[in-house]
């Protein structure tokens, strides 16, 4: 039985390897943000013809595609307001515990969700509690902590779209991710 | 100089019925303009804003403008002055605009200059006094003409209310559309949005500095919550905070040296302060719970935020000094997202009430609070830099959208601006 759910899970977790994006691909301008001087409105703004309440644009996209990988095997859902891993998701974290403990080079990210009542910064926070007890969950099988990170994405990437209760219960959710 | 007060009550009764009639009146000049006023107030002031000399070639229609900002503010009621055409040279037959129900005049002109650039020119009259209340001339690319539209109502809106005006500030929001996040900077009418930044992941609480030059914000781009803060004029971002786990919640310091965050970096979602332009955080204090959502009284000296070490997410403050947090809202099992006024006399915050997500405005002082929206899906308020309104995200017809409201809940409007989902609000400072 853990010989097949392995067979399962590693090319699931195979194939999430390369969907990740490092954060060193994050474009990021390494500028001190100085005040912009103000100029008055009657100011030799002529020539230029650029307006003072201007904005530049920047997009982050293509770097980011968004591969929303939809399986079992890395998913343990949570019950309304519940932080606590039910015993069925027993063996998915003994499972993914056992490959990650097996190459030390391996890092996962572990991603909280919450369904979409609420605000989005406590419900960020509630997702952290999920991430995290999976995390711990995943310690206590003897994961490193140096090979995890628990993270939240709120209400922010629901799995399932719709307020029903069952696309609730798809959404309260820790995603093991391998990046 | 009438003010909002002087009024007798005879005046007033008048003005009270003629405020209904007006509002069904005003209805079409309302949708050109797409500003959705709801609720009739019973003390706004009667105002004719006429069209500008020149409007009709003009890349903005300076005169609509300002009646729009001036009836969103819920102090002011447009008259209906199609059609009559007078400019900031113009000598007032005063009886008549009075016979008319004007308590006071805006008119002006505007024209291209040789240059390219365009002239503005304003003036405003007290009719019940006869007087020359003054005028503004402005020279402007045509990119500013909306801004010296809301420089003229916060003119206006000063010389007779004696507050200072906001409808030359901008607001920050953030629009889903499919999957692509979009960070839009606004005038605070919602209208002359530009992106500042697009993302396929997605963005939230975004919040102004207090410069009003730079935004801190959520970024979801590394497939974590970051913070960045944004220059907006250049486009240029730093990170401040990319701690192992979740880093969230920005809020700025009113000197605009030190953000404050919820950092998952030590475990749970917990509260620092760190220098806004990066660097070592420093913990402002340590639970078992989750404490999120700082925000910073005006005098810097005090943080609102919201725990659940009671058990369920109630809003607490705490001395940044150190000390314990006291609670402060104690109705309910569900209140979340503080917003101070810069007066310090008011507390915004979302409440759950049977089930629903209700704006709530709480009195300080006296810790008595009320509901002021019908929606059932409020989120995320921000108050005006002048403490007269609030801008909060809701739904209405199951799209989100963008409201504000005056803080008795009598005046609402509903922005204009992006279709698509559109959410977390932030009302950005006067600008010098």
């Amino acid at each position: 039985m853990k010989k097949f759910i392995l067979a399962v899970a590693i090319p699931v977790l195979l194939a999430a390897c390369g969907s990740a994006v490092k954060l060193d691909n994050v474009p990021v301008e390494d500028k001190a943000g100085s005040t912009v001087p103000q100029t008055s409105m009657d100011s030799k703004a002529a020539g230029s013809g650029v307006a003072q309440s201007g904005v530049t644009p920047v997009d982050t996209a293509k770097s980011n595609p968004d591969v929303a990988i939809q399986s079992t095997a890395r998913v343990v859902y949570f019950d309304y307001d519940s932080f606590a891993i039910r015993p069925e998701f027993q063996t998915l974290i003994e499972s993914h515990a056992r490959f990650v403990k097996g190459d030390k080079t391996k890092k996962i990210a572990i991603e909280g969700h919450t369904d979409d009542r609420g605000g989005r910064e406590y419900n960020l926070a509630l997702g952290q509690k999920r991430a995290e007890a999976v995390r711990s969950a995943l310690g206590l099988q003897g994961v490193a902590e140096s090979q995890m990170e628990a993270v939240s994405f709120g209400k922010e990437k629901p799995a399932v779209q719709g307020a029903t209760e069952a696309a609730m219960e798809k959404n309260r959710r820790a995603e093991i991710a391998y990046r | 100089m009438p003010s909002l007060q002087d009024w007798d009550n005879a005046t007033m009764l008048k003005r009270i019925f003629i405020g209904f009639l007006a509002a069904v009146a005003c209805l079409p000049a309302l949708a050109q303009f797409r500003v959705d006023v709801s609720g009739v107030g019973l003390t706004q002031f009667p105002i004719a804003v006429l069209a500008f000399r020149g409007d009709d070639s003009s890349p903005q229609k300076i005169g609509g403008i300002v009646q729009a900002d001036l009836e969103r503010s819920g102090q002011f009621r447009g008259l209906d002055v199609a059609g009559v055409v007078l400019d900031e040279a113009s000598r007032l037959d005063f009886s008549a605009w009075r016979q008319k129900g004007a308590d006071a005049l805006v008119a002006g002109s505007i024209s291209r200059l040789a240059d390219g650039r365009y002239d503005v020119r304003m003036r405003l009259w007290d009719v019940v006094r006869g007087q020359d209340l003054g005028g503004q001339s402005f020279a402007v690319v045509a990119g500013d003409l909306r801004l010296v539209a809301h420089r003229i109502s916060d003119f206006v809106y000063e010389k007779l209310t004696g507050d200072k005006g906001v409808f030359s500030t901008r607001i920050v929001y953030v629009t889903k559309g499919g999957q692509t996040y979009n960070l839009w900077v606004a005038d605070a009418d919602g209208e002359n949005a530009q992106s500042a930044l697009k993302s396929t992941e997605p963005i939230i609480s975004p919040s102004w500095a207090p410069n009003g030059t730079q935004i801190a914000y959520v970024s979801f781009e590394s497939r974590k919550p970051v913070i960045f803060v944004h220059d907006v004029a250049s486009g240029k971002r730093r990170l401040v905070a990319n701690f192992k786990g979740s880093n969230s919640a920005p809020a700025w310091s009113p000197d605009g040296r030190t953000l404050a965050a919820t950092l998952s970096r030590d475990g749970g979602s917990q509260l620092y302060t760190m220098d806004a332009n990066g660097g070592e955080p420093r913990r402002l204090a340590q639970s078992s719970s989750i404490d999120t959502e700082p925000t910073f009284t005006a005098d810097g000296k005090t943080i609102y935020f919201v725990s659940d070490r009671g058990g369920s997410p109630q809003i607490y403050r705490m001395a940044l000094a150190g000390g314990t947090p006291e609670r402060v809202t104690f109705s309910g099992t569900y209140n979340i997202s503080p917003a101070l006024s810069r007066d310090g006399k008011w507390m915004a915050y979302i409440s759950r009430v049977s089930g629903a997500f209700k704006l709530h405005i709480m009195d300080l002082a006296s810790g008595a609070a009320n509901a002021v929206a019908d929606t059932v899906a409020d989120e995320n308020p921000s108050f005006s830099p002048n403490s007269k309104l609030i801008i909060y995200a809701t739904q209405q017809q199951g799209r989100e959208s963008l409201m504000t409201t005056t803080l008795d809940g009598k005046i609402k409007a509903r922005l204009a601006g992006q279709s698509g989902d559109i959410r977390e609000p932030d009302w950005g400072p006067v600008q010098k």
